[in-house]
């Protein structure tokens, strides 16, 4: 980040398959020792975009800069990135060692220094000792972390990992999240890191880039993302929010509920249709007589630290995250102050996402592994 | 155990009737004379044939690498392509193989003759003069070309099976990590490739050596090759069915030593890949 030179240039990336758009007008700027990581949905073209600067996908208009000079005609063998593939892609002919070798092999460096690099590449992903084996006598998270040594080695100026994490458990995961960040800082490599776990992308990246439907819907620091989402969608796909119907007055002071509220939001028309986004942790209950709304609490559902409490605002639901308990049925009160409230323009993504009227705990994704099996991560430990 | 052992009782049959009890009758043959008594003359009077034996190998050790090289790009071609464009390429390989083997030989027989197809072409567009040709027919060229065209798709075929099972993503991470075209083919492509090249030559090879109507239709009567010369014992006047059974045993130890020599060589490549 403290570095500003680019590294990567995506212009007007457009690619489309079978007729049907897979991104379109893509434009990314991607600073050298920058942590990027592109985050969104399943199918929105995150893995396109990586194979696109790894030249394995050629776009239908558009360019690909690296360090300003246009790589178009440069094959994928001579481009200085590496690439952890989404199916890992090892050699099965070729034993641990062997895989992580490859590329030093390749290149022609010297045994001993392949040597003196592979124990240091396996050490590093926690793989002392399994030099011999085969690959197809591995578990899947030791196949992932073969294949992160494998282009570690290769000591790329740009690392393309695309969800190289997917495979392991939870506490490996939070392990390599640490050492991958670790290895991104001391070696000043420019990571562009494909994620759809929304945790992972704020907790570990310079610049996190949200991305749907072949778009990107917003790029910022995760802070950035996560205060001032763009749109429903992104206030959606990061964190928990409740998003309502409003209109914007004048500079500071939005209507929604039939009531007015003081915000921090200026820049709108005058009485220009708006979403809210309300953070289900920036509310504030209080007893029903004080409140700038008072609501009926439907479903309270323990989460650890703190309750997830769904209330009923004239038929509108809101979530709301609190460390005290209401029971189901009481009436509450909640205050809404300035700061809490965020607005954003109108997209296509209104009305869509935000209201908790149909939740229930199926929807909670960290919570229920069946919908973790529909994700494609999970079918890949099965491999 | 006791149901597996169950399940292979048809098969030990049927390899009893047509492979243990045919085998021993050719070794029977080739360790006895006319009356029947033990003797190692037929096997001391291969020797003669030694010349044979030695074209035969040639003739189909080149018609194995030619298919080989013919077959290697052309499988990887048919393993990369999507869909129905593959099933329509494997097709097009397997077409020529539903047509009698007889037929497409005698076909060639008719492009390649003096007054075929091929010299009267020369001659119409004036390459030859009037009356001249090229001899195509009757020379070991054509015997191979016999071989290659007759045989290409068991080289093709199997090859094709291991490779359809190379997953694109090794071959890109292989370039991902620096390899060029001819690394990518040295370092992957062919290691994977090994156990369809080794099928593929033997499925080619052995029949190449042995053939005998290639060498009839094709090589005329100059050329006699091995299984020529086994015909000879086994049809006509000629006829000595000890010295043909000793003959077809020997070719048997022969194309064995071969593919153990072949085995090896995979086998090593295997091991300096690794
Ligand atoms: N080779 C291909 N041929 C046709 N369509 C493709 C191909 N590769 C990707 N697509 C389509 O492009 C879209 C984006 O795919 P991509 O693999 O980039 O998604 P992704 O964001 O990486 O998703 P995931 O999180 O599931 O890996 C999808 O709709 C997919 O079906
Ligand atoms: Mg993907």
């Amino acid at each position: 980040m403290q570095t500003t030179k680019e590294i990567i240039k995506l212009k007007d990336i457009t690619v489309s398959s079978d007729g049907e758009q897979v991104l379109s007008g893509l434009d990314l700027n991607i600073s050298d020792g920058e942590f990027v990581t592109l985050l969104g949905p399943s199918g929105c073209g995150k893995t396109t975009t990586l194979r696109i600067i790894g030249g394995f996908v050629t776009p239908d208009s558009g360019s690909v800069f690296f360090d300003g000079k246009d790589m178009a005609k440069l094959p994928p063998y001579k481009r200085p990135v590496n690439t952890i593939f989404q199916r890992y892609a090892l050699f099965p002919h070729l034993n641990v060692q062997d895989n992580v070798a490859f590329g030093m092999r390749v290149q022609g460096k010297k045994k001993t220094e392949i040597r003196e690099t592979v124990d240091r590449m396996l050490k590093l992903v926690n793989l002392v000792g399994f030099n011999e084996r085969r690959i197809d006598t591995l578990s899947g998270g030791q196949q992932q972390r073969v294949a992160i040594a494998r282009a570690l080695a290769n000591n790329p100026r740009v690392l393309l990992l695309d969800e190289p994490l997917a495979a392991l458990d939870l506490k490996l995961r939070k392990d390599m999240q640490a050492e991958l960040k670790n290895i991104q800082k001391s070696l000043g490599i420019t990571f562009i890191y494909v994620t759809h776990d929304q945790e992972e992308a704020l907790s570990m990246s310079d610049t996190v880039v949200v991305m749907d439907a072949g778009r990107i819907q917003q790029i910022g620091t995760p802070q950035d993302i996560y205060n001032e989402p763009k749109n429903a969608f992104v206030a959606d796909f990061i964190g928990e929010s409740n998003i309502l119907d409003g209109i914007m007055h004048e500079d500071y002071l939005v209507e929604f509920f039939g009531r007015k509220f003081p915000c921090l939001d200026t820049g709108f028309d005058k009485d220009e249709p708006v979403d809210v986004v309300i953070r289900p942790e920036d509310i504030d209950i209080v007893p029903a007589n004080q409140g700038h709304l008072t609501g009926t609490v439907t479903a309270v559902t323990f989460k650890g630290v703190h309750f997830e409490t769904i209330v009923d605002f004239k038929g509108f639901k809101w979530m709301i995250q609190t460390t005290d308990y209401y029971p189901v049925d009481s009436i509450i009160g909640i205050v809404l102050n300035p700061e809490d409230i965020h607005i954003m323009k109108k997209s296509e993504y209104s009305d869509m996402f935000g209201d908790y009227s149909s939740y229930s705990d199926e929807f909670d994704e960290l919570g229920n592994p069946e919908v973790d099996l529909t994700e494609d991560t999970a079918a890949e430990v099965e491999e | 155990m006791m149901r597996s052992k169950t399940a292979a009782a048809p098969f030990a049959l049927w390899m009893t009737l047509f492979t243990v009890i045919p085998l021993g009758i050719v070794l029977w043959f080739a360790f006895t004379d006319e009356q029947g008594q033990f003797t190692l003359s037929n096997l001391s009077s291969i020797g003669e044939y030694a010349g044979t034996f030695g074209l035969s190998i040639f003739l189909g050790a080149i018609a194995t690498v030619i298919c080989l090289v013919l077959a290697f790009p052309l499988a990887f071609t048919i393993s990369r392509a999507k869909g129905r464009k593959q099933q329509t390429m494997v097709m097009i390989i397997m077409l020529p193989m539903w047509m009698n083997f007889l037929l497409r030989t005698y076909a060639w027989m008719s492009l390649l003759e003096n007054n075929g197809f091929i010299n009267q072409f020369l001659r119409v567009i004036g390459v030859l003069a009037d009356g001249q040709s090229v001899s195509l027919i009757n020379t070991n060229g054509a015997i191979v070309l016999g071989m290659v065209y007759n045989f290409l798709p068991f080289m093709v075929l199997p090859l094709y099976s291991v490779m359809v099972k190379i997953d694109n993503s090794v071959i890109e991470a292989a370039q991902d990590l620096g390899s060029n075209v001819f690394q990518v083919f040295g370092r992957v492509v062919l290691p994977l490739s090994l156990p369809g090249m080794l099928s593929g030559i033997t499925m080619v090879f052995v029949p190449a050596v042995s053939t005998f109507v290639i060498t009839k239709l094709l090589g005329g009567s100059k050329t006699l090759m091995i299984g020529d010369a086994i015909e000879t014992m086994f049809i006509g006047q000629g006829a000595n069915y000890h010295v043909g059974a000793t003959l077809s045993l020997v070719l048997m130890v022969l194309i064995l030593v071969c593919m153990a020599i072949t085995g090896m060589v995979d086998k090593e490549g295997e091991g300096d890949a690794a």
